[in-house]
Parts: C-alpha cells; sequence; structure tokens
C-alpha cells in the first residue's frame, strides 16, 4: 500500500474550492490521503458536502482519507454531521 | 431509518431524508457560531417579520378564510417585535448563566434539528416567532404546516430564512415541507435525527408528538374560564374581554370562552356588552348555537365557525343581529355535557354564566377549566385580592390572566410582563411537559458546570476554658442569681461539691442536685429542669464525668426551650448545616451552662454532643448541636487526683482515640490538627505515668488537659469508625467505652492506613491522607522510621505497647467472651455499627464485611490481628499528596 507522502493542505478560506482542487490528487492516489485541515477555523455546509463528496470519491478508488489538524469545533461539526465515520482523525 | 410503520414511497422518504440532512448539516455548521454572529443574523430577521407583516397577515387571511387581517398583522409584529425585545439581550450561547457564589455556570447547547408543527389559527406569527427562537439558540427547523395554511407559511418560512441565511445563518437551516399528510409527520417524529418536536396546533398533533417517544413541546387547546367579579371595573372589564374575544376573531386559544359573572352585576355587563356591540342570544339562539357550532359527539368547534366573524356566523345558523355585531353572547346554565357552548369555541361566541355567590361562580370556571383547559389560560377581573389569590389556587392553568384580555395577555409583553410567546405550555393537565409561555430556554440543551465547592468549616469551642489546678477558683467571676450544681452522690461524699461551692460568689443562692452516675434518664432531665424553674436558676455548674455534664447540658436545653421535643432533635443527619431538624433559638429562661469535669476523657465540658435514655420508652437518644457546648469550661486538675486506675485507663484511651480520629476525620482541619496531635503527644507521654503513679499531679494535669484538647479537635472534626465499633460493642457486651475504643483501635489504625475498598465522598478531602497523618503522628511521637508505612507500623506498635502498658485486654476473647457468643452477636453488631453515624467522618469508607473483619480481628487481638496485613496494604504514591 502506497500512502501520498505530504498531506493536502486545505485551505480554510473555501474548503469546497480546496477540495475540488484536492479531488484531482485523488486520481493519482493509492491507498491513504492524508487531508491536513490545520487552517480551517469553521466549516460551512458547503464545506461539509465537499468533504463527503471527497470521501464518497475516494470510496470509490479504495483510497482511504484520513483527515489532520482537525479542530474540536470542526470535529464536534462532523460528529453532528455523522461524518466521522466516513474518514479516520489523525490526531 | 425512521419509523418502520410508516408507508411511504420511496420517493417520498428520500425527499424527507433530504430535508433532514440538510436541516441536520445546518444544524451541524451552526455550532460554531458565537453569540455575536447570532445576534447579527436575528435583529434582520425580526426587521424583515415586521417589514412584511402585513403581506403575511394578508396571505394568512386569504388562505385559511380565518381571522382577521389587521388582528394578523398586529400577532406578526407581536411575534418579531415583542419577542426581539425579550431576547434581544438575553445570552443563548457558550454561557448564559453565571451563579458565582454556587460556583455554577450554565452553559448553551443547541438541541439540532427541531421539528415544527404550525397551526392555521395563527400560521405566520408563529413562524416567525419560533424562527427568531431557533436562530437565537443556533437550531434548524423543519416546517410542517397545516396543510390549510401551507403557503402563507412556506413564504413566511422563506422570507425568514432568505434573511437569515443572508446575513450569516447556515444553509439548510430552515425547510418547509411540501404539500404533505399526516404519513411524513409521522416519518419525521420518529426520525433519528430530529431532536425535538415542538407542535403548536389541535390536539392530534400535540398527541403524535407525543406519542413519538421525542423530546416534545405540545401546546395544544385551552377553554379559558374568566371570573368577572363584583368589585372588577366593569367597564375596564367589558372592553378587555370584547377586544380579546374578537381579536383574530376569537382564533387564539387563550381567548375567553366563558364569562362567569357575579349575578349582582350580571345585568349590568350585559348591557355594557350590548351597548359596545354585542348581541346578546335569547334561550332559542342559544339552543340554534350550541347545536350548529360545536360538533354534538366530539364537543369540538365546528371548522365552519373557526375563526369566523360574528356576522357570518349569526348569518350561517339562521339568527339576525345587527350588521356590525362583534360578539353573539350565549347565557348558559351548566358546564360540560349537556352544555355544547361551555366548550372552547375559537370564533366570537362567548357564554356567560349568572353565579349566585363567589362560591358557586369560583366552581363554575373550575368546570369550565377541567372542560378542556386544564393547564392553559383563566382570566379574572376583581379588585378584591382574596378573591384572585382563591381564584388562582383552585384554576389551574399556565397563564392566570388579572384584570386584562386573556388572548392578548397570554401572549405575553403586551399587558403585562409575561415571555412573549406563540406557544402555551399547558402543563400536565393538557398533557404538556411545561406550563411556560415556550420560549428560547426550551430551544436550549443547558449544561450546568458545577464546579467543586468545598464545605463550609468552622473551629468551635467553649467561650472560656480554664486549666490547671485550681482553675475552679474562676467561678468567681461568673456573678449568678441563683446556681443549681448538677453532680453525682459519689463527688458529694468526697468533698469536690464543697470545693466549687467555695468558689462561687457569696451572694449567689446555690443549690445541688445529685443525679445518678450514669446515662442520663429522660426522668432525672425532668427532675434537673423542674428544680431549674423552681429555683429560677440563671446557672448551672455541671460537676461530674461525661454522664454528669451531658445530663446538664439536656436540662439546659429544656429549661431554655420547654417546647423542644427531644427525640425530634434527634433525628439523624448526614450533615449538621443540612440538617432536617433545627434546635430552636427562641429562649423562654436563660441559664449559663459551666462545667467542671471529673475524668480525663469524654471532655464532654466543650462538646456539643450530649447522650440520654428513655427507661420506660425504650430509647436512646443522642443530641448534637453547638448550642449544646457549655458555656464555660473547667479543666481543673484536683478532681482527677483519685481517679482509680481502671477509670484513668478507660478515659486516658477514650481521650487518645478521640484524637486518633479527629486527626484522619474527613472534617480534620488544620486548626482541630494541632488540637488532635497535640493531644496525641500528651497521652503517649502522661498517660502512662498518670497509670503508674496516680497522684503525679503534672501526669494527671497533662492528661486533664489533653482530654480537653483531643474532644475541641473532634468536636469540630468528629470520630470514626472506632466509635461506630466501640459503641456497638460496649452497649451488647456491657464493656465502658474506653475499654471497647481501646481493643478496637490498633486494627482501626491499620485499616485506615490502607488503601480504601470504598473512599468516603468529601469535597475537602483532596487526597488520602490518614496514612500520612498517621505517619506524621509516628514522627510527632519520635517513632522513628524512613518510609510512610514504616512510621505507619510504628504507630500501631506504639500503641498496642501503650495499651499493654496500661493492662487493656489483648482480645476480646480475653474478656471472657465465647467464639460462639461473639459470632451469634455479630449480625447484630455489624448491623449497629454500620447504623451508627460516628463513621460517616471516617476517612474510608466502611463495609458491613470490613465492619465484620474489624471485630473479628478485635476479638482475635493484638498482634495476631489482620492489623499488621492491614499495614503492609500500601497506599498508592500517586494518591497521597498532602
Amino acid at each position: 500500500m502506497t500512502t501520498i507522502a505530504d498531506p493536502i493542505n486545505v485551505s480554510g478560506d473555501n474548503v469546497a474550492q480546496a477540495l475540488d482542487e484536492a479531488r484531482e490528487k485523488l486520481n493519482s492516489a493509492e491507498g491513504e490521503v492524508l487531508l491536513d485541515l490545520s487552517a480551517v477555523r469553521r466549516i460551512d455546509p458547503n464545506g461539509l458536502r465537499a468533504l463527503e463528496g471527497f470521501a464518497g470519491a475516494a470510496d470509490a478508488k479504495s483510497v482511504k482519507v484520513a483527515l489532520l489538524g482537525v479542530n474540536v469545533d470542526v470535529y464536534k461539526v462532523l460528529k453532528l454531521a455523522r461524518l466521522t465515520t466516513r474518514f479516520s482523525i489523525v490526531n | 431509518m425512521s419509523d418502520k410503520t410508516v408507508t411511504l414511497p420511496e420517493e417520498r422518504i428520500a425527499y424527507l431524508e433530504g430535508l433532514v440532512r440538510q436541516a441536520r448539516t445546518a444544524a451541524a455548521v451552526f455550532t460554531q457560531l458565537n453569540q455575536e454572529d447570532v445576534d447579527r443574523i436575528v435583529k434582520p430577521m425580526v426587521l424583515a417579520g415586521l417589514k412584511q407583516a402585513q403581506y403575511l397577515a394578508r396571505l394568512a387571511v386569504e388562505e385559511t378564510k380565518i381571522g382577521v387581517m389587521e388582528d394578523k398583522a398586529l400577532k406578526n409584529m407581536v411575534a418579531t417585535e415583542f419577542v426581539y425585545n425579550y431576547v434581544k439581550d438575553k445570552r443563548t450561547v457558550g454561557v448564559i448563566r453565571e451563579y458565582p457564589e454556587r460556583r455554577l455556570v450554565e452553559v448553551a447547547e443547541p438541541i439540532g434539528v427541531i421539528l415544527s408543527l404550525t397551526p392555521i389559527t395563527n400560521p405566520t406569527s408563529t413562524v416567525l416567532f419560533k424562527c427568531i427562537m431557533a436562530i437565537k439558540t443556533r437550531n434548524a427547523v423543519i416546517f410542517s404546516p397545516h396543510p390549510n395554511a401551507w403557503r402563507c407559511c412556506f413564504e413566511a418560512v422563506k422570507i425568514m430564512y432568505e434573511t437569515a441565511v443572508k446575513h450569516g445563518a447556515p444553509e439548510g437551516v430552515f425547510t418547509c415541507l411540501e404539500s404533505h399528510d399526516l404519513e411524513d409527520n409521522k416519518y419525521l417524529m420518529h426520525h433519528k435525527d430530529i431532536g425535538l418536536i415542538d407542535a403548536t396546533g389541535g390536539p392530534g398533533a400535540v398527541k403524535a408528538a407525543y406519542s413519538s417517544g421525542k423530546p416534545a413541546l405540545g401546546v395544544g387547546p385551552g377553554n379559558t374560564p374568566v371570573y368577572l367579579e363584583k368589585s372588577a371595573d366593569l367597564d375596564m372589564a367589558v372592553v378587555d374581554i370584547i377586544t380579546s374575544k374578537t381579536f383574530d376573531n376569537g382564533t387564539i386559544c387563550a381567548s375567553e370562552q366563558t364569562v362567569v359573572i357575579d349575578d349582582e352585576i350580571y345585568d349590568r355587563v350585559l348591557k355594557k356588552f350590548a351597548e359596545l356591540g354585542s348581541h346578546i342570544c335569547n334561550e332559542k339562539e342559544t339552543e340554534i348555537l350550541a347545536r350548529t357550532v360545536i360538533d354534538p359527539n366530539t364537543g369540538y368547534m365546528q371548522p365552519m365557525a373557526v375563526g369566523q366573524k360574528a356576522t357570518n356566523i349569526a348569518r350561517f345558523v339562521g339568527i339576525s343581529v345587527k350588521p356590525k355585531t362583534k360578539l353573539l353572547i350565549t347565557p348558559i346554565q351548566g358546564v360540560g355535557p349537556g352544555h355544547p357552548l361551555s366548550y372552547e369555541k375559537l370564533f366570537p361566541v362567548l357564554s356567560v354564566y349568572r353565579a349566585k355567590s363567589v362560591d358557586e361562580a369560583l366552581k363554575v370556571c373550575v368546570d369550565v377549566n377541567h372542560a378542556g383547559g386544564l393547564g392553559h389560560t383563566a382570566v379574572v377581573f376583581s379588585t378584591n385580592e382574596e378573591v384572585i389569590r382563591k381564584f388562582s389556587d383552585v384554576i389551574n392553568a399556565g397563564r392566570i390572566i388579572v384584570n386584562s384580555p386573556g388572548s392578548i395577555g397570554a401572549l405575553g409583553g403586551v399587558y403585562n410582563d409575561m415571555v412573549p410567546t406563540f406557544s402555551f405550555g399547558c402543563g400536565t393537565g393538557g398533557g404538556n411537559s411545561t406550563t411556560d409561555n415556550v420560549n428560547i430556554y426550551h430551544y436550549l440543551n443547558i449544561k450546568r458546570v458545577a464546579r467543586r465547592t468545598p464545605a463550609h468549616m468552622w473551629f468551635r469551642v467553649p467561650n472560656q476554658i480554664y486549666f490547671n489546678v485550681n482553675a475552679t477558683e474562676n467561678l468567681r467571676n461568673f456573678p449568678s442569681r441563683s446556681t443549681l450544681i448538677i453532680t453525682n452522690a459519689a463527688l458529694e461524699q468526697i468533698g469536690h461539691v464543697d470545693i466549687v461551692k467555695r468558689c462561687i460568689p457569696t451572694e449567689t443562692q446555690v443549690r445541688v442536685t445529685i443525679i445518678p452516675d450514669a446515662e442520663p434518664d429522660i426522668k432525672i432531665v425532668k427532675q434537673g429542669v423542674e428544680a431549674l424553674n423552681f429555683y429560677k436558676a440563671d446557672q448551672i455548674i455541671a460537676l461530674g464525668g461525661g454522664s454528669v455534664i451531658d445530663a446538664a447540658k439536656i436540662m439546659k436545653l429544656q429549661y431554655e426551650f420547654p417546647d423542644a421535643d427531644l427525640e425530634e432533635l434527634a433525628a439523624p443527619f448526614l450533615d449538621i448545616r443540612k440538617r432536617v431538624v433545627q434546635y430552636p433559638t427562641e429562649k423562654t429562661n436563660r441559664a449559663r451552662l459551666i462545667a467542671i469535669s471529673t475524668t480525663s476523657g469524654t471532655g464532654s465540658e466543650v462538646t456539643p454532643f450530649a447522650v440520654m435514655t428513655d427507661k420506660e420508652r425504650g430509647f436512646k437518644v443522642t443530641l448534637a448541636d453547638y448550642s449544646l457546648t457549655p458555656d464555660v469550661a473547667i479543666v481543673d486538675p484536683q478532681f482527677v487526683m483519685s481517679m482509680p486506675k481502671g477509670l484513668t485507663v478507660d478515659t486516658g484511651v477514650d481521650c487518645l482515640t478521640h484524637a486518633l480520629e479527629a486527626a484522619v476525620s474527613i472534617y480534620a482541619s488544620p486548626y482541630t490538627d494541632s488540637n488532635a496531635m497535640q493531644a496525641v503527644r500528651m497521652v503517649f507521654k502522661y498517660l502512662p505515668i498518670a497509670y503508674q503513679n496516680p497522684h503525679d499531679e503534672e501526669a494527671r494535669s497533662m492528661m486533664h488537659n489533653a482530654a480537653c484538647i483531643a474532644a475541641i479537635a473532634f468536636s469540630n472534626a468528629s470520630v470514626g469508625v472506632n466509635h461506630a465499633l466501640a459503641h456497638a460493642f460496649g452497649a451488647r457486651f456491657g464493656v465502658p467505652h474506653g475499654r471497647a475504643n481501646a481493643l478496637m483501635l490498633p486494627h482501626v489504625l491499620a485499616y485506615n492506613a490502607s488503601v480504601p475498598t470504598k473512599f468516603m465522598p468529601s469535597p475537602n478531602t483532596r487526597a488520602y491522607v490518614a496514612h500520612k497523618k498517621y505517619a506524621m503522628m509516628a514522627d510527632l511521637l519520635g517513632l522513628g522510621g524512613h518510609t510512610v508505612e514504616e512510621k505507619v507500623q510504628n504507630l500501631v506498635t506504639a500503641t498496642e505497647q501503650l495499651l499493654d502498658q496500661l493492662g487493656v485486654p489483648k482480645s476480646i476473647a480475653e474478656l471472657g467472651i465465647s467464639k460462639e457468643e461473639f459470632e451469634n452477636a455479630m449480625p447484630d453488631l455489624a448491623k449497629i455499627a454500620f447504623d451508627d453515624p460516628s463513621w460517616r467522618s471516617n476517612p474510608r469508607m466502611p463495609l458491613v464485611s470490613e465492619i465484620i473483619e474489624l471485630f473479628w480481628s478485635a476479638y482475635n487481638g493484638r498482634g495476631t490481628s489482620a492489623a499488621k496485613t492491614e499495614a503492609k496494604a500500601k497506599p498508592a504514591r500517586e494518591m497521597v499528596a498532602l
């Protein structure tokens, strides 16, 4: 199993757009993708949908998605939106 | 995903699931907003609602064909402006309330997704109100409007939603079901992602909400009784009732339904109603209305009448009225079945009842209240406060409106200072979970952050303590007109009473009461109180050991508070600050209590405790209150110089036990520690000397002081499990208290020094330190040892050696109690010891099985018991920070 060595940094300003761009990297990924959400202080519904979409696309390629640097407020949002099971969360 | 009994097409389920997912996402995102974010959204929503108040009112009337546009516009304004006025400064995010004195903070947690059912009668105002509440509390709402009010509600939701999202609310925060049926509601009500159902509407919707098993706010129908009492301002009352009952054609469920009018004013009131545009129905017209506007089978309103004008209703049913008639007044003779017009009528038909008396009027109001209006709203017009109070007592309504219109009054914020609402909680009477005007706090989970609050501590001692040889001389400083000396015969015989008498000022009348040298009985106490009353004593001198001083304390209590019920005052308590039974404070008589101890053990001269028995009734009471503490204590060793050896040992070991237990009590403090440790040091040094050389003045004096000092410690820190064991064992086998304590002591030391099976809950205890305290005492005694474990063991050994030196039997077996006898007694011993309050301040909470083990250890004796084994059970180091 190979892993993308460098995490993909997700911009805090526009999570949805950043994840759209990250999808391209998914095409070449195998094994696991690491998304670095350290810069994301708040997430909006579009961002959540994009994350969910990213997880779906990764599933289709049998690639696992790990989230890095998720702050506790955003973590709670993922929990309430029932999305934490779609990702592995790296503390 | 949701209710499995629901049969909906797949595409419909997908639609509903989509709505829920959208709301769930919005609710999740919403949790990130702070108070300022939220408040920035609420204000423009309120302004948008105000701006569209008339537009939405017009839509509602056009669609529902119910109510009055002008009134609905007013309702929309109340639902925005008045609600905003209430919520604008309220905190609903993060810390919402703080109670520093209770070290308590309340923190808001949103509910998540709320399913909101809205009614046909107040459609847009209810939507506006709920949207503002939801945003203020960071919740998402799925609206399910009444099917016949869908379009206007949808428009109201749209206005609110667009404004909210524009100002920062998450997308999807409000959604509104498209045309729907009950199956949709049923599906959503059972959906796991719906956190709360807020059902404002008819009984069906409310019942469905509560039946779903979800948390629900269900607010349903009412039946508002009005009592128009003869002292009322009749002009105001009639105008208020008309204003209220005709408001939006009577669609607010808090509006007046039956007005019960005192006989004396009945005709005048009806005349005023008529003058102001009401039509007073005759018997025949009333009968026509009764069978047409109310369904005779169900007792519910006919939908065709709801929210219609009085003139329209009259026309429908064939009653001739003047063109501008506002209200149809129907006199009724009873309430309930057979009297259809006594039920809820959300249209301008108002029943009136002529009452012959206040009593009859109140009963009829109760009847109306119970005819479908329980928990909702009631109105009283009166200037008689007693009438208003009685009405409030007998009527079960969440809102009792006084001298104001029912419907607008109940909304809150207009005629009174109630919380503005469009959902009236009806309490359990109405099958609801609240009687409140539903408000923002019902849309929040409120978390209580409770910080550890150490219990208040104290250190109380008698006002004055005199000690050392001839301390009794200080009696000269206490002026008294009439003094009663309480003592026993032996002390009188050996001349102790004379010594005391000589120290009392000559102008004082002195009498002596001799009591038996045994635990005081109620009869003795009563005799003493009689003597105190007879001599009108202003001073009591208790000269003796613990029994005499205890008797004097109780005599004083009964003398000063003749009505005090000793049995009640002896009620058990866990925390003296929260005890159920309080000691009296208003004194009938006053007397100073001076306690002169003649033994060196109990320390009763400074303690707040007293024990008494009632032999006739077969009970024993232990009284504990600081008011029992003697005013003055005299610790004069001249009275203990002749104490026999046995008494010297028993009282001396009792004193040691007091000190050792107080030192490790959960109520121990630096104040009590200093006394406890000093007492331990003095006992180890002077008790053997006093035992060996009874006439050694210094040893006697020091032991007398030690007993008092130890008592000061345990008066404030209490004792422990040793005393619980000793009380049970001593009482069962007739063993003196001090000796019973001695037999248990080494075993209890080892027990408390080891890791507890159960810790004693105590807010003041920051770590388990009993073994460290023992180690400190070992250091104080110079017993040596390098580790805590060694020091504890040295203390146990030193205690055992002291007891050996004093000739204390090594075991219970040595007392001649057979193993069989002890075994037979064990169930009772364990039960009584566990019931004893003494152990409740022990650092280690004793299990009954541990109490039994301790008893058996004491039976087997020192050095052979589990004591040493227990002491070797090393406490975990991480929990021993002192």
